[in-house]
């Protein structure tokens, strides 16, 4: 069968059976659209192409599948090297497809070129320039390959243009599907070695304040059920990254929460005194270590990770472990059950009571004032945690909004939890919350953005809304680049230069009416929750709600950066807390 | 230089031979701030692949570190870490001599001590190409500035694996014995 080359790259993202794609057409890519006409994939025209980025991690954060965004050459490849970007850091598998000028034409400073490939080098898995039309079927296997196994992360293909135009004789190709890839280079290694799981049974049975530590990589392992079993043989409490927040239920007993710069104390302060961490999918960032010579000190460190370049990046494990998360933990406890199970654990007692003793006496603090002086983002966190379904998926921008919603959510469901973690992108939230609610139309998704945040991407909720897609944003206004106007406040002499955003310009309920949304604003305590209601029966629209909060509220516990974990700032109302 | 052995090793890497696969792993040294103190990229007698040697730094990042993130690029085959006392490790140099007509019978004579050949003759300076260890490489230049280098260029190293010494079969009879 001959087809032309857009035909043939719509063909094969079919055969990889992608159902959705984002994107928006323009000068390189035109032959690759007309095909899309005819195809059954559905693609959801974005408003600007960082929008198409995000909404693909959003898909594959939600449902596990790769994303697909799809945009033209020069300015749209440029403009996605942030979601590439932020994909990059949280191993977020998407592909990208970005058209070319002609081949004839590269290097020569054409209209709408740019190196595609040699900019986002940095940031992909791995990323093809497609020079042949024949070479496209393969191509496409090999990058979704890449993309979803071994540690996932996004690729791009750039294709020129004279290989998809049917008026040019170099777009013809004969179409085929290859069975399988050729990658000499790339074989991931998934099944743990068998001598280090014992040893890491082993230690694992004798340590008397062990912690797991568990990061991403448990959901895109989907390793939660082979968690929770890990953690109930053993007794041993879990902490969960921000990356891994959902990756072992929050309702669990055994889960502590957030550790890092803003997580709870007890959290934080388990790894500091714990004497094994066992590592499980996390890569030790500085946002959990704090200062690492001061981090964990007595801890030994057991370390699994699908990717070998993170065991000993940045902390000296002694037992290393490559290989797939969920299959290394079920060895693991199989392990550990060779050696007697619960029965063969250590005696916890009194590490377990300073656990709770830890908890008692360092929850985390928020009160809404009942004088309705001002609104507190901690309640409406709260308020909304508890009039949404337990397996409503949210998503978050960058700043405050995301520390309090990680902090005050309870997280009993994996991929319930969609955040920009690595690489911070403020404007994550709407577009990503999107294609969250493209993948899982099923589910309620509720961005929880900052204002700071919603301005910078916005605009897709004009995609929201053309397309049906009801996604519900809650703004957590206050008026402020918050988590900057809170190092200001604390580490600059309250200086607050260039923080101040002001509450009412925009108009944000105004704003939403015109983008096609339900707009509402609330300044009271009191209107949160029918606000709330409201909105959760709007299913034919993105809803958003302008919450006017405290301006004045600030994220604690705080390790401040480059600091030890040991000098955790708590909130003020509690005193220090020492140890 | 030379007596500052230990900080460099060499990495012997076997890549695909596809467009790109040099800034690939230059670009990596480039961010994750690894030193290269040398590069020496060429097609081995397999077409699908080529051979980059680079001698790494490895004061500014541990060598396993190195290893781990180039083997993540997709077209890094194999990666072999070549000791200094386990390899064959080779150079070659190309420089142009001041030869004036006093002078010319001694840079010859050293050029004829280093083994090496001309392979160029001037009206007042030699170019001289030079094989060898890259130390061996180090002292010809030292000696070969008192006459005033002209120009020089050098490959960077190459290297591969130390063979086995013993042959098979004279272990087999060796253990008999024993």
């Amino acid at each position: 069968m001959e087809l032309n080359g857009g035909q043939a790259l719509i063909k094969s993202l079919e055969m990889e059976g992608v159902e959705v794609m984002f994107g928006l057409p323009g000068g390189a890519i035109l032959p690759v659209y007309d095909p899309i006409i005819d195809s059954p994939i559905r693609h959801i025209l974005v408003r600007h192409e960082q929008g198409a980025g995000h909404m693909a991690e959003g898909y594959a954060q939600a449902t596990g599948r790769p994303g697909v965004a799809m945009v033209t050459s020069g300015p749209a490849a440029t403009n996605i090297v942030t979601p590439l970007c932020d994909a990059y850091m949280d191993s977020v598998p998407i592909v990208v497809i970005t058209g070319q000028v002609g081949t004839a034409a590269i290097g020569t400073d054409a209209f709408q070129e740019c190196d595609t490939t040699g900019i986002t080098m940095p940031v992909t898995k791995h990323n093809w320039l497609v020079t042949e039309a024949q070479d496209i079927p393969r191509v496409v296997r090999e990058a979704f390959h890449v993309a979803t196994t071994g540690r996932p992360g996004p690729v791009l293909i750039d294709v020129p243009k004279d290989i998809t135009d049917p008026k040019n004789p170099r777009s013809a190709m004969e179409w085929y599907w290859p069975e399988s890839v050729d990658l000499p280079g790339y074989k991931p290694t998934v099944r743990g070695h068998p001598r280090m799981i014992r040893e890491a049974a082993r230690l694992i049975c004798q340590a008397e304040r062990p912690i797991i530590y568990a990061g991403g990589g448990i959901l895109k392992a989907n390793a939660t059920a082979s968690l929770v079993e890990l953690a109930e043989l053993t007794g041993i409490h879990v902490v969960t990254t921000l990356m891994g927040r959902g990756g072992f239920p929050d309702g669990n007993p055994l889960c502590l929460g957030m550790p890092g710069m803003h997580g709870n104390y007890t959290a934080v302060t388990s790894m500091q005194r714990s004497d094994l961490l066992v590592t499980l999918g996390a890569r030790f960032d500085d946002r959990v270590t704090g200062k690492v010579s001061a981090f964990a000190p007595d801890a030994k460190v057991i370390h699994v990770d699908i990717d070998p370049a993170e065991l000993g990046k940045v902390r000296r494990p002694d037992v290393p472990i490559v290989g797939d998360v969920r299959l290394v933990i079920e060895e693991l406890v199989k392990a550990v059950r060779e050696l007697g199970g619960r029965g063969a654990q250590a005696d916890r007692a009194a590490w377990d009571a300073q656990l709770a003793d830890w908890q008692r006496r360092h929850p985390l603090v928020d009160e809404q004032p009942d004088d309705g002086s001002v609104l507190k983002p901690q309640f409406v966190i709260e308020t909304l945690r508890d009039a949404t379904p337990d397996d409503t998926i949210v998503v978050s921008g960058v700043g405050q909004h995301q520390m309090w919603a990680s902090q005050y959510w309870r997280f009993d469901n994996p991929r319930t939890w969609i955040n920009s973690g690595g690489l911070g992108t403020m404007g994550f939230g709407v577009p990503a919350a999107v294609g969250a609610k493209v993948g899982r139309p099923d589910r309620m998704v509720w961005a929880i953005d900052g204002d700071g945040c919603f301005q910078m991407t916005a605009q897709e909720l004009v995609t929201a809304a053309s397309e049906r897609i009801p996604i519900k944003v809650a703004i957590l206004n206050n008026a402020y680049l918050g988590m900057v106007r809170q190092w200001q406040e604390l580490f600059y002499e309250e200086r607050y230069s260039e923080v101040y955003l002001s509450p009412d310009l925009p108009n944000y309920a105004m704003w939403a009416e015109a983008m096609g949304c339900e707009g509402f604003r609330v300044d009271t305590a009191d209107d949160v929750l029918p606000t709330i209601e409201k909105a959760n029966s709007i299913d034919d629209r993105p809803v958003v709600i302008d919450f006017r909060v405290d301006y004045k509220e600030k994220v604690y516990p705080m390790v401040p950066a480059g600091g030890s974990n040991d000098d955790i700032i708590l909130d003020p109302s509690m005193g220090q807390g020492g140890h | 230089m030379a007596d500052a052995k230990p900080v460099h090793h060499t990495l012997s890497v076997l890549v695909e031979n596809k467009a790109g696969v040099l800034t690939r792993v230059a670009g990596l040294f480039a961010r994750r701030g690894f030193n290269i103190y040398s590069l020496a990229v060429a097609p081995t007698d397999d077409e699908r692949f080529s051979r980059i040697t680079i001698v790494v730094d490895v004061e500014s990042a541990p060598l396993e570190q190195v290893q781990k993130q180039l083997f993540k690029l997709i077209n890094v085959v194999k990666i072999t870490e070549l000791a200094p006392d386990e390899a064959v490790e080779r150079e070659l140099m190309l420089v142009t001599v001041s030869a004036e007509p006093g002078t010319r019978g001694q840079v010859i004579e050293l050029v004829q001590v280093f083994e090496g050949s001309i392979v160029d003759v001037g009206h007042d300076a030699v170019t001289v190409m030079l094989a060898g260890a890259s130390d061996k490489l180090d002292d010809f230049e030292e000696l070969m500035r008192a006459y005033g280098i002209v120009e020089l260029q050098r490959t960077g190293r190459v290297a591969l694996p130390k063979l086995e010494r013993q042959a098979p079969r004279l272990r087999s009879v060796s253990g008999k014995v024993g």
